[in-house]
């Protein structure tokens, strides 16, 4: 059970790293978005029940209980990040940013 | 060995909040900021979590993450819509100005 | 009343997950808030007009795993996509708009999060039937609605 919380762990910390990366390097505003709103949740969705499954190796009532809060924070954040992303486009779109196209400068 | 790995990835996590803090520093529109700070909040709602297992105490970490997620979450609402406002606010003003150089622009030319 | 009854339990679920106490005293507490809250708020959760029922249930959960399995698909395409040397070659963002079968606004609101989540792609507004999406890629474009949405219609939509 530790290594199965540890390789989705590590996946996690793999998604975070790609999330990271593609807010660093896509050219505009809403392709970062799409790297920042699915690899972000997937990531923390990973990570999190890897620590779930971990805090389950000592079994008691109280540490399933904790895990179930800490599934929680999981099932929050997939309802939160896409709502969260879609709040973003739309501001942007609002305040005039412009998308990139194919042949311009990146910005 | 278990801990090592949990410090480990708790350092990793904390080098891609300070990557992710490149483009809330440096980030060229408004939008960029709004958005590294959501991913930054993400992040740290997960080292909470990490923290908690070094600690061995998850029980009081996991509720401490819960509150910073749901913070998380109404400061980006409450960022992207404080813009919204102002844009309306913007153009409202906008309008108001226009109007009285209009004003302003008959009375001169009135007379003459 | 079926709304209240079903928002009553559900919020009785979460106090008890969240205080993890199970004294009296808690649990009186945690009793008489949850009456208070979906006595005056059931609204928010259900609405009159669709109260909820099993069957939407069950077909939420057959749709979780496919869901699931997008998503997955998403992060391999997106982690290619960010680690390719000539990433700019790749990506051909653009807006597009397209209209939609489903009538409840539930299902819309799974749309849309469905969208966000799976390959490529982004909802920016709903509009009554109007989506308006934005797509990385062309062929994410051209995927949709296609299967997500027929399978959200047959989960939610009855």
């Amino acid at each position: 059970m530790t290594l199965v919380a540890m390789l989705l762990i590590l996946a996690g910390l793999f998604f975070f790293a790609i999330g990271v990366l593609g807010i660093l390097r896509f050219p505009d505003f809403y392709s970062r978005l799409h790297a920042a709103g699915k690899s972000d949740s997937l990531a923390s969705v990973l990570v999190i029940v890897g620590v779930a499954l971990y805090n389950l190796h000592d079994f008691s009532f109280a540490n399933v209980l904790v895990s179930l809060k800490i599934l929680l924070i999981a099932v929050f954040i997939y309802v939160a990040s896409p709502t969260a992303t879609h709040a973003l486009t739309r501001t942007a779109l609002v305040l005039g940013i412009e998308p990139w196209e194919k042949g311009k400068k990146r910005r | 060995m278990m801990d090592t790995f949990i410090l480990a990835a708790a350092v990793i996590l904390l080098l891609l909040i300070l990557a992710s803090l490149a483009r809330v520093v440096g980030g060229p529109t408004i939008g960029d900021r709004i958005l590294g700070g959501n991913v930054v909040g993400t992040k740290t709602t997960v080292l909470l979590l990490l923290i908690g297992i070094l600690y061995s105490d998850l029980g009081m970490f996991v509720d401490i993450a819960i509150a910073y997620a749901l913070l998380n979450f109404i400061a980006t609402l409450g960022a992207t819509k404080f813009f919204l406002r102002r844009r309306n606010t913007d153009e409202v003003l906008d309008e108001i100005f226009h109007q009285q150089e209009d004003a302003v622009d008959t009375t001169k030319g009135g007379p003459s | 009343m079926k709304a209240k009854l079903v928002t009553f339990v559900i919020l009785l679920i979460f106090w008890i997950i969240m205080s993890g106490m199970f004294d009296g005293f808690h649990l009186t507490l945690g009793v008489l808030c949850c009456l208070l809250v979906a006595f005056f708020s059931n609204h928010l959760l259900f609405t009159e007009a669709h109260p909820p029922s099993l069957r939407g249930c069950l077909g939420f959960v057959v749709y979780l795993p496919y869901l699931f399995w997008q998503i997955i698909i998403a992060n391999i395409q997106v982690a290619f996509i960010v680690l390719h040397p000539r990433m700019l070659d790749k990506i051909d963002p653009h807006l597009f708009r397209f209209d939609t079968v489903l009538k409840r606004p539930l299902s819309k609101v799974a749309l849309a999060q469905s969208i966000t989540l799976t390959p490529g792609t982004i909802t920016v507004d709903v509009h009554d039937e109007q989506f308006t999406v934005y797509a990385l890629t062309k062929d994410a474009a051209d995927a949709l609605p296609g299967e997500m949405e027929q399978r959200v219609a047959r989960a939610l939509e009855r």
